[in-house]
């Protein structure tokens, strides 16, 4: 039973990554992806601080909020002061995430995280921290139904919003000309962002979600030429992930996080080498076969 | 030999566009006629892109308005279809020809609704009008340099309004390809639709536009066709720089000069 | 106070290794990171630095213990590696360079930890302190380590000195840079290994998850301070041997922090004062010489008003009060009041029971604003063709802005005019 929910929390949580990912590769914001999942440290930890225990509802808009700061401070600094954007990105969130790290260690007693958590998460800790009703009936493990309801709110997100996100994603230029507000959606996608990594930050950690966010989404899109397939595909990689990555954490004892996103790189590794269109070694066939082809029929 | 309208379908009015405070266009002050075909020419960089951004108010203006039909550009989105000169857009992007095309029904589709069966049969009627209707199921990165521009023309179509803004869409198509295009406009035109298309060639526009824009940083003409496209006025379009425009242009952006933002 | 005195005392042999250990990783990679800042790669040095944390763990399962060469030459491999990989992704398929470094980066990292907690798990006892390179821990470094890093720091600097030109002219254009005969790729081989070099020196200071900040973060603080290329990687390295130093002695007097965090904040904190308060292009100096520029356009206005009030009246030089002004163009009272204010302070005014009048200088300068403003209307009608009822608005704000230089070629041109559109006078001195 405990496997189970680990790995249906694992599937929650790279499903949700996976989803918001597969729109920040196609917005060339891969990176402010990795930015928003370092800078959330801080705002969970502050929201850690305020309420004095794990409380989630705190511990979301803490971050979240932390999360689309970010991204503000980034144009700020990228647009007002000229710094150029790679460097705006690389300077805000490693001093946000170095705040993070400094909060925990200077509050060690009082929040009830440390580094270990930051990086890899406790995913499997998850069965222990049960959710428990006032009348002492057992539900479940708390964290699944948290990353289960963030997963929820996402999919209606990208479901409402489909034909917006995919135009602004697309074509801004266009969707500003028909009256899309690219701006909105931009904000509106970095909060869904903010929001899947603070639900998968308990799990996964901090650095790991950024795998999560883009390793299947870019698996995917080497496989197929068709956005709403890039989804789907992308959903159940996540899955994948989850039930292989338990499994070849419990055989060599290491982290099960760790060992999701191994097996989420080695995907992409076969997607890449493999992919019947785009695949390196495949191409190479194929071009041998026209070579030989060309030389025999002359 | 600027020439005003009653009841233009476009008014631009004392129009100055910077970018980064330098001034690209200055005080553009112009009026199109409803349901002609309308050609804007001057030579690169005389700042025609960006007085049709502006125009669509795609770009800040440092002053001066633009109306569309007697109203805000806001509140007639709808009906202004704007085609950008080169598509910027990731052609990698996992979106079929035919998902392209669709865009252009989501103006009038709104937040929420989906498309419906009626918005893929007038997307397909637009394929086939620009001859693309075989290829609706390519991933765009397969398609030709000029197949590209006929799909995002087909998607202007698509979005049945009553002004079109095209930025070059003859570059890079073949002969008979433009033909068929100038066709359609013309098709467009005579049900009322008024057509913005910025060109190169002095040649054809004779033939194609019935109202002609010279523009070189500042408007020189703005008139029917036979009346503008003169020689004098080419030569002031074409010919001579004006350095000390070009001069205080700099001056502004190296100072970062602001005095020129909205008051 | 007493901590402190005894740590700058360097009293104790191990702080002074420990001490100028890190400055000298701290400020090697500012010098290293310069580069990588000006060829926009701050995001790539972010991944090679998660990326050698397999390395690290592959050379202990190696060695079996923490033996310093062989941490040093896994880092250095999966660093490269890293490198390699994000290269040959992006330019083999249609996988973005952006996406392809976050791969990278969180797929290395994640192995590195799988490794890693596969090794606390195993039991063997050698390996605690092994996480230091993570978040780092400068005082943990014992004289062996010191020697080793410091050692590979000094190299750094050494061969930037000797490159100096070439890795300044394949930052800046390397298209240039191989028309001239170049061998750019070699250049490019050795800026990258030097990168790798750095980022694997620093990690025992700072560790593998915010290394890319002390590469990064100087030099984008030293930028906001100089043009010059030179003084702007003596400046990184100056910011990041201070926060070296910060580092380590945060380290020496709380034991329990991570020392990589606090020299992040320290530099982080020196370059977001940088962003804001650098002269010229600090955001705030920008604001601040926004507003000069405001005041600037208030008093010529001002002057120009009197100006043409005294034009009027044939009389130049007559007191007005500040609703004379406003009679004529409503401006707001207190940035009038102001403005006249500072004007006096100039001598281009003087005031009398509260009212005002022109000095020689002011009305030479008022009749320079009227002059300039109706010279550019006369070019706008004659070479804009722009119709006279509109020119007025665009001269407002060209007045201020035409210099001597331009004034001269402006009259040439329009040879001398003496009325402007609307049959006004050009004032000429
Ligand atoms: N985003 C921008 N930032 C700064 N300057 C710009 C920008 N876009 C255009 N410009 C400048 O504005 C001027 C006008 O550009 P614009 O694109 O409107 O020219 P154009 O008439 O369309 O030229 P072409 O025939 O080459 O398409 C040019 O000098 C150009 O350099
Ligand atoms: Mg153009």
């Amino acid at each position: 039973m405990d496997a189970f929910w680990i790995i249906l929390t694992g599937s929650f949580v790279s499903i949700s990554c996976g989803l918001l990912g597969s729109y920040l590769i196609l917005r060339r914001m891969a990176m402010v992806g990795d930015a928003i999942s370092h800078a959330v440290l801080p705002g969970i930890v502050i929201a850690f601080l305020i309420s004095g225990q794990r409380d989630s509802i705190t511990m979301l808009i803490g971050a979240g909020v932390l999360g689309v700061l970010t991204t503000f401070l980034i144009e700020f600094l990228h647009k007002r002061g000229n710094l150029q954007t790679d460097a705006s990105i690389g300077v805000t969130f490693t001093w946000l995430f170095a705040l993070g790290i400094i909060l925990i260690s200077a509050y060690a007693g009082q929040v009830d995280l440390d580094q270990d958590c930051v990086l890899h998460g406790e995913i499997a800790y998850v069965p222990i921290d049960l959710w428990i009703t006032s009348t002492g009936k057992i539900i479940g493990p708390r964290a699944v139904f948290i990353t289960g309801s963030v997963l929820i709110i996402i999919i209606s997100f990208i479901i409402i919003g489909y034909k917006e996100l995919f135009l602004t994603t697309f074509d801004p230029a266009f969707a500003a000309a028909i009256d899309i507000s690219t701006a909105m959606w931009h904000y509106l996608l970095m909060g869904a962002v903010s929001l899947a990594t603070v639900a998968s930050f308990e799990s996964v950690g901090a650095i790991l979600v950024v795998a999560l966010l883009i390793a299947p989404p870019a698996t995917a899109y080497l496989l197929t030429e068709k956005f709403l397939f890039m989804l789907i595909l992308t959903a159940f990689l996540g899955i994948f992930i989850s039930v292989t990555g338990y499994y070849l954490a419990v055989s060599i004892d290491g982290s099960i996080a760790g060992a999701m996103s191994t097996i989420a790189g080695l995907l992409f590794a076969l997607a890449f080498l493999f992919s019947p269109k785009e695949g390196i070694i495949i191409t190479w066939l194929k071009n041998r076969i026209i070579k030989k082809e060309l030389s025999e029929s002359f | 030999m600027i020439q005003q309208v009653e009841d233009p379908a476009v008014e631009v009015h004392d129009l100055t566009v910077t970018y980064h405070k330098k001034p690209v266009l200055w005080d553009i002050d112009l009026t199109l006629p409803r349901g002609a075909i309308i050609g804007i020419i001057g030579p690169n960089g005389a700042g025609k892109s960006t007085l049709i951004k502006s125009m669509m108010n795609l770009i800040p203006h440092s002053s001066g308005y633009v109306r569309i039909f007697d109203s805000n550009i806001d509140e007639v989105r709808p009906q202004v279809s704007y085609v950008p000169q080169k598509e910027s857009v990731d052609w990698d992007f996992p979106a079929s020809v035919m998902d392209v095309v669709l865009m252009g029904r989501y103006a009038r589709l709104g937040l929420f609704k989906r498309p419906r069966k009626a918005d893929r049969e007038v997307a397909l009627d637009c394929l086939k009008k620009v001859g693309m209707e075989a290829y609706k199921s390519r991933q765009i990165a397969q398609l030709s340099g000029g197949q590209q521009q006929r799909v995002f023309l087909a998607r202007a179509l698509a979005q049945e309004a009553e002004i079109y803004f095209m930025d070059e869409p003859f570059a890079g198509v073949d002969a008979a390809t433009e033909k068929a295009i100038i066709g359609l406009l013309r098709e467009m035109s005579e049900k009322g639709k008024t057509v913005v298309v910025i060109h190169h060639d002095i040649q054809s526009a004779l033939e194609y536009f019935n109202w002609i824009v010279l523009l070189n940083m500042r408007l020189v003409a703005s008139g029917p066709t036979q009346e503008t496209l003169i020689p004098s006025l080419l030569e002031e379009t074409y010919g001579g720089k004006l350095t000390l425009l070009a001069e205080v242009g700099n001056l502004m952006h190296k100072k970062e000069f602001t005095g020129r933002d909205k008051r | 106070m007493g901590q402190l005195w005894e740590f700058l005392s360097f009293a104790e042999p191990n702080i002074r290794y420990v001490t100028f250990g890190s400055i000298l990783l701290c400020s090697s990679a500012a010098v290293v990171g310069s580069f990588i800042f000006l060829k926009k790669k701050a995001l790539v040095g972010d991944a090679v630095a998660h990326s050698v944390l397999p390395g690290v763990c592959l050379g202990f399962i190696l060695a079996g213990n923490k033996n310093p060469i062989l941490l040093i030459a896994g880092a250095f491999v999966t660093g490269w590696l890293s490198l390699v990989t994000i290269d040959y992704i992006s330019a083999r398929s249609k996988i973005k360079e952006d996406t392809a470094i976050g791969l990278i980066l969180s797929v290395f990292f994640g192995i590195g930890i799988l490794l890693l907690t596969y090794i606390q798990h195993s039991g063997n006892a050698a390996q605690s302190g092994l996480d230091h390179f993570l978040f780092g821990k400068a005082a943990a470094m014992v004289s062996d380590d010191v020697n080793i890093f410091g050692g590979m720091a000094f190299v750094l600097i050494i061969a930037v000195a000797l490159l100096f030109k070439e890795f300044t002219l394949i930052s800046f254009d390397v298209d240039f840079a191989k028309t001239i005969g170049f061998p750019v790729k070699g250049l490019e081989l050795v800026l990258t290994t030097l990168t790798v070099f750095a980022i694997v020196a620093g990690i025992q200071a700072i560790g593998v998850v915010l290394m890319a900040a002390i590469l990064i973060t100087p030099a984008a603080a030293a930028r906001f301070w100089t043009n010059n290329l030179r003084k702007m990687i003596f400046l990184a390295a100056a910011f990041g041997g201070f926060s070296g130093l910060a580092g380590a002695y945060i380290s020496y007097i709380a034991p329990a922090m991570p020392t990589g965090p606090w020299i992040v904040m320290v530099i982080s904190v020196i370059a977001f004062f940088s962003f804001f308060f650098a002269p010229q292009k600090g955001i705030v100096m920008k604001l601040i010489s926004r507003r000069a520029m405001a005041h600037q356009i208030q008093e010529e206005n001002v002057l120009k008003l009197l100006f043409q009030l005294g034009q009027e009246d044939k009389n130049y030089f007559q007191q007005r009060s500040v609703g004379d002004i406003q009679a004529r163009r409503p401006f707001n009272t207190k940035l009038l009041l102001s403005a006249l204010e500072r004007l006096k302070k100039q001598g281009f005014l003087e005031k009398g029971d509260d009212r005002w009048q022109f000095t020689q200088a002011g009305q030479k300068k008022g009749a320079r604003m009227v002059k300039l403003h109706r010279l550019w209307e006369v070019y706008l009608t004659r070479y804009l063709r722009i119709a006279p009822d509109h020119v007025h608005e665009d001269a407002e704000t060209i007045e201020h802005i035409i210099t001597p230089d331009l004034e001269a070629k402006l009259e040439k041109l329009l040879e001398y005019p003496v009325k402007d559109p609307h049959e006004s006078d050009i004032p000429y001195l």
